[in-house]
């Protein structure tokens, strides 16, 4: 019996090896032909990782290669799902959990944060980066406040094990009526209490609510792609500008302004920043702070009051919603600590045409912007027509690095999900 | 008997009610408009007024091909909304629709503003436009069906 057990035990052992040779020598991860129909810098490639049919919002990659992925509504009652890597790059739907919709998506310190668009929630990690117990999540969050706009709570977490949350005020810029024509903004805006900002809560604390956490930053409208810059230690938060200058105030705003104003706005934020909102936005031509029409802007009065500037500055309406800095060493030196942008696209435009729906990549130095941004991964819409109308094949949304240094992008229209390499030569 | 009429009655009652919460468009069927309508230089008028005001009001959210924005702006294009009855139609116009509305299948939940700054010809003229632009093919608002709706806002 003996001999036997050695020599089945040997064989399994020599199968295996063989097997992992194949792996090695035979599957090359390699781009498509077509990479995945992107347009992308020289040296880089992509490929379509998996298609989820789900509305792919933030994903989110563990360290042993596994794809989370959260879907904007549960698909045949799952709003997680996990993606196993095969060997040539691609991934495969494994499990699917959580039966709430969302947005947010994020792994540190062997747990999956997720989000619903009231409540936030943690699921612990085994050593290969699976949900141990995926029907039993730990609630972290709940009662976030919920309307019928800007409905995401992204999360990201520091270093400190503090989790931060974005609450989208639930209105374009705080009116007596809500993006009707000519209707003034509010005094002392009421949303600004419990969203339009920021807020912080542990990450390891349960059932937190609104007076457990602190309202960390203020004054923003809506935010869905942030991360935490690991060079100064600081949270960076992509905003969504307000829209309808020119329906809602023709006389001061044409159509053409409208479709690009305002900025699309990158803040660096410390604890009790306010960004403004709804009393100002950010005009990207004239470089200043304006005073809302709302509130007696006339298009051209800078606004005054302590409020902070944007790190950066982005065209009208392309919608950021996610937001990575790169750490890893794939890419060329030049990727490294700098900042990836998923712009989702716009519809705020019409009748201009429609702008957006890539990812965009933004020099930073000492963990500061630096030097102008660039359309790193285009051509998610399918072509430019596509663009302008805003009938686009995919749109970008979530952003994740894998642990080889690989982007993964989400596209919440059709479930791609995809995985950009970089195959060039490094300088 | 009287029960059972009540019941059947109710039913129908919730059973329209559902359909206006989870509607589907019909399916496409090409109405040949008659021809004394297009010819109508009375609504070929109220068509390019209509025009114009759906490119300054209603073109930003609904989109030049009247496709909307899934999952924020409903589309226009062959829903019983637009086809449907005109009173409601008007009605969304000038007080507004802030309830979410499901059209094959996609759920729909950013509010409309109310449009109570249009001129009653406007809003006929631009539903009327609505409802014969984008494959919609359906009758003419006239402005005493919206001057109707907007007496009741008062």
């Amino acid at each position: 019996m003996r001999p036997l057990s050695s020599f089945v035990l040997g064989a399994a052992a020599l199968a295996g090896s063989a097997l992992l040779l194949a792996s090695q020598t035979n599957v090359r991860l390699a781009p498509d032909p077509d990479n995945a129909g992107l347009k992308l810098p020289a040296g880089f490639g992509a490929l379509k990782v998996a298609e989820t049919g789900g509305k792919a919002r933030h994903i989110a990659v563990t360290p042993q290669g596994l794809i989370y992925v959260k879907l904007n509504r549960p698909k045949d009652g799952a709003g997680i799902l996990m993606l196993r890597p095969t060997a040539d790059g691609r991934a495969t739907v494994a499990s699917s959990f959580g039966n709430y919709g969302g947005t947010g998506a994020y792994v540190k310190n062997g747990y999956l944060y997720a989000s619903s668009d009231h409540a936030v929630y943690r699921y612990k990690l085994n050593a290969n980066g699976e949900v141990a117990s995926p029907n039993a999540p730990e609630l972290l969050v709940r009662g976030l406040k919920v309307g019928s706009q800007h409905e995401s709570k992204s999360i990201v977490l520091d270093n400190e094990d503090n989790l931060y949350v974005n609450i989208g005020a639930y209105a374009n810029a705080c009116q007596e009526q809500d993006r009707t024509r000519g209707s003034k903004g509010i005094p002392n805006c009421p949303i600004l209490d419990s969203a339009g900002g920021i807020w912080q809560f542990k990450a390891n604390k349960l059932n937190q609510r609104y007076p457990d956490g602190t309202r960390y930053a203020s004054g923003l409208r809506n935010v869905v792609g942030l991360d935490w810059n690991q060079q100064d230690n600081q949270l960076f938060v992509m905003q969504h500008g307000r829209d309808q200058l020119h329906d809602n105030w023709p006389a001061l705003y044409t159509d053409a302004q409208s479709a690009t104003l305002p900025a699309e706005c990158m803040y660096a934020l410390k604890k009790g920043d306010n960004a403004g909102w709804p009393y100002l936005y950010y005009d990207q031509q004239q470089h200043k702070k304006i005073q809302g029409p709302e509130y007696g802007g006339d298009g051209k009065k800078e606004a005054t009051g302590n409020y902070l500037d944007p790190a950066a500055a982005y065209p009208g309406h392309m919608a950021p919603n996610g937001l990575l800095f790169y750490t890893g060493t794939m890419f060329p030196a030049k990727y490294r600590n700098g900042a990836f942008i998923a712009f989702h696209g716009s519809w705020n435009r019409a009748p201009e045409p429609q702008a957006g729906y890539y990812v965009v990549f933004q020099p930073f130095k000492d963990g500061k912007p630096s030097g102008q941004w660039e359309v790193f991964a285009d051509n998610f819409s399918g072509s430019a027509a596509k663009t302008a109308s805003g009938r686009a094949d995919h749109r970008p949304c979530g952003l994740a690095q894998g642990p080889d240094g690989s982007l993964y992008v989400s596209d919440d229209s059709k479930g791609t999900i995809y995985r950009i390499l970089y195959t060039g030569k490094k300088s | 008997m009287n029960r059972k009429h009540l019941i059947l009655a109710l039913t129908l009652l919730a059973g329209g009610g559902l359909s206006l919460q989870a509607q589907h468009r019909p399916a496409a069927k090409a109405k040949t408009p008659a021809k004394a309508t297009v010819a109508d230089p009375a609504l070929k008028a109220s068509l390019t007024r209509g025009a114009a005001v759906y490119k300054n009001v209603c073109i930003t959210c609904h989109q030049a091909d009247g496709g909307g924005l899934p999952p924020i702006n409903p589309p226009l294009i062959k829903t019983q909304y637009v086809l449907g009855d005109k009173a409601r139609l008007s009605h969304i116009v000038l007080a507004g629709l802030a309830e979410r509305i499901e059209i094959d299948g996609e759920e729909y939940k950013q509010p409309m503003p109310a449009q109570a700054h249009l001129t009653d010809q406007q809003v006929a003229d631009v539903l009327t436009y609505v409802r014969n632009s984008f494959g919609n093919k359906a009758s003419a608002v006239q402005v005493a069906e919206v001057k109707a709706v907007r007496a009741t806002l008062k």
